[in-house]
């Protein structure tokens, strides 16, 4: 193990989370992470967050099922073993819709699914570190990054605005 | 946030996050009740039993069934489209309800989204059991073959629900999964034992929360249910595109997209209903799924049912205009002929029942409701009886007219089927949470009976508070 610290305030109302956000951000510190049982509306703006890209991400993956469909449904169809149907044009587009249709929504919803997992560190048999086991349940963690070097007092400042802001409870974990 | 004083709150008992936790997790923390195990082994041995027949139907045959040269399709089949319908509820909970952004859905989206999944994978073996050698059933997907290669043909109808079908479990269960990730967190977090830690641990893929992750849940979850919108509403049209594209009397017809749609959100709200009246109860829920949930399941029940109803009246009144003589007879057939029975349980069940939830005390009343659901599920059992079979046993040459009587074998299967949906579902409703834990909580400030309703104790300071806030971040 590193010898990489986290200091966390516990709150126990999202209101207050988000004010104290504000607040410690206005002073000058840095939050390192908020972690919350449920999703905060606008905690990601009042951190500062940018807003995430995974969307458009699931737009390339989309387009990519429509062109893969597509172009082998026309490639089989029309050049690799052509079959007369009924009298019907080889190059029926309005008859691949369906299949086109569908593999657009597989591929944007598995790759966008897969994308999230990665970017989000998400995996079976992650271990991650647990700050405190009430975080999933019904309290909201606002953390700073601090390590061996950091001084007494800049601990007690970030405490300090903590307790200011209506932290409940303050700790310290090793990670 | 502007909450209408006439909206019920969805959460009553004046819950705080910590009560919705425990509340919601009690169920899978306690040990499993004797009640619970007896379900769970009757339900396998029923399920068992399915199992032993479907093995008969591979060993010996399709001759296994009532089938017939005249009569290709019948319980196989209607079970297929049932199961199919049932599913499409959990996905209307889930995705069309969120874009519409109605908060009832929180209390029931999980299970019915459980619901979706185990009903389509019933669905799914009735067409590959049909198909009698199902070790070729890989047949049907397109892969490079020695045959030429002979593709599977992209313009059938038949292919097409291939691909809406997988692709409808698939998104349905990255869907359901994701909400899950979260609440299996709770779960794993609050667990005594450190195996269980350890499997719960595996279950969220390690979830902690971080602000990120919610940013991402949040997109992913939009994403996700706008695609599965259209999705939804393509599975049941290219299942009855199934029908539609043929040309047999009472199949050819324009409609059935919308009215199978229709009916399969209508055969699945009412599968919500039987189960979560149960569930509620059994699990002491009753504060999450309230009299209010009930009832707006019961209002999309009447607008679907009356949609069904319409349906099945355009479709006499299109026969009669289109003096058609085959369309004419096959609905004639269906009315008075030899399977009279089915039609007119069908018509009882799906366009008289419903209707009486006009009546505001019979929507809120628990039992009435879960009668009805029952006489629902039954009668779109039937609608799809009727279209599969009274379509096809008389057809245009009276000397191959037939009829149709299910086997033990088929009939077993059909039992099986439901054996297995609720042992998946009572295995489900043991090992994960069956209302969205996070979800809920993220719908308590603005629908629990402590801020809103005429219980509300603190509306006041909470929207002071609130407003301060956001005023400060520049409004939102």
């Amino acid at each position: 193990m590193s010898d990489k610290k986290i200091l966390f305030g516990l709150f126990d109302d999202e209101t207050v989370l988000l004010s104290a956000v504000k607040k410690v951000r206005a002073e000058g510190f840095k939050i390192h992470d908020c972690l919350t049982p449920f999703p905060v509306h606008g905690l990601d703006d009042a951190m500062g967050l940018r807003m995430t890209r995974l969307h458009s991400a699931g737009f390339i993956f989309g387009a990519t099922g429509t062109l893969t469909a597509l172009t082998f449904i026309l490639w089989v169809t029309t050049n690799n073993y052509p079959i007369n149907y009924g009298g019907k044009p080889y190059l029926s587009l309005p008859a691949w819709i369906p299949i086109t249709f569908e593999l657009t929504v597989l591929f944007a919803s598995v790759g966008m699914f897969l994308t999230y997992l990665f970017l989000n560190r998400l995996a079976p048999g992650i271990k991650p570190v647990i700050l405190d086991e009430r975080i999933t349940s019904h309290l909201f963690a606002m953390t700073f990054d601090i390590d061996a070097a950091t001084s007494e007092e800049k601990k007690e400042q970030i405490r300090a605005v903590l307790r200011d802001c209506g932290a409940v409870e303050i700790h310290e974990k090793d990670i | 946030m502007f909450v209408s004083p006439l909206r019920e709150p969805l959460i009553q008992g004046h819950k705080t996050y910590q009560q919705i936790s425990d509340d919601i997790c009690a169920p899978v923390e306690a040990k499993p009740s004797k009640a619970w195990m007896l379900a769970t082994t009757f339900a396998g041995l029923v399920a068992l039993n399915g199992f032993v027949m479907i093995g008969l139907t591979i060993t010996y045959g399709i001759g296994m069934w009532g089938l017939n040269k005249t009569v290709g399709w019948a319980w196989d089949i209607t079970n297929f489209v049932w199961w199919i319908g049932i599913g499409h509820a959990g996905t209307l909970i889930s995705a069309i309800l969120l874009l519409f952004r109605q908060k009832w859905r929180t209390g029931v989206n999980r299970s019915a989204e459980a619901m979706t999944i185990f009903a389509v994978i019933c669905a799914g073996m009735f067409p590959i059991i049909h198909m009698g050698r199902v070790w070729l059933a890989f047949f049907i997907f397109p892969y490079p073959n020695t045959r030429g290669p002979v593709w599977s043909n992209f313009n059938s109808p038949l292919l097409w629900d291939v691909f809406a079908i997988s692709t409808y479990f698939t998104v349905s269960l990255l869907f359901w999964y994701t909400g899950l990730i979260p609440d299996l967190a709770t779960i794993r977090d609050r667990a005594k034992t450190a195996f269980r830690k350890k499997m719960y641990n595996i279950a969220c893929f390690g979830w902690t929360g971080t602000a990120k992750n919610w940013q991402r849940f949040e997109s992913l979850s939009l994403v996700l249910a706008g695609l599965s919108t259209p999705l939804v509403l393509s599975v049941h049209t290219i299942v009855s595109f199934d029908f539609a594209t043929s040309v047999i009397p009472g199949w050819h017809t324009t409609i059935f997209p919308p009215y199978f749609v229709a009916g399969a959100i209508f055969s699945g709200f009412a599968m919500v209903l039987s189960l979560m009246l149960v569930v509620r109860k059994v699990f002491n829920l009753q504060e999450y799924i309230t009299l209010s949930h009930i009832e707006s399941m019961n209002k999309i029940i009447i607008l679907t049912g009356s949609i069904v109803g319409v349906a099945y009246i355009t479709e006499l009144w299109t026969a009669w205009y289109s003096q058609n003589q085959y369309e004419q007879y096959a609905f004639l057939n269906r009315s008075t002929g030899p399977y009279w029975w089915s039609y007119w349980g069908m018509m009882t069940c799906n366009v008289i029942s419903p209707q009486l939830f006009w009546i505001k005390k019979l929507r809120r009343s628990i039992v009435f409701t879960f009668f009805m659901s029952i006489f629902i599920n039954v009668g779109m059992w039937f609608e799809r009886f009727v279209i599969i079979v009274t379509s096809t046993h008389r057809d245009y040459i009276p000397s191959s007219w037939t009829m149709y009587y299910p086997t033990y074998v088929e009939m077993f299967i059909y039992i099986g089927t439901i054996g297995f949906f609720m042992f998946l579902f009572l295995l489900f409703a043991k090992l994960a949470p069956v209302i969205a834990v996070a979800e809920v909580k993220a719908i308590l400030k603005t629908a629990g009976d402590q801020y809103t309703g005429e219980h509300a104790v603190h509306p006041e300071t909470y929207h002071k508070e609130k407003l301060a806030v956001e005023g400060d971040l520049g409004g939102h």
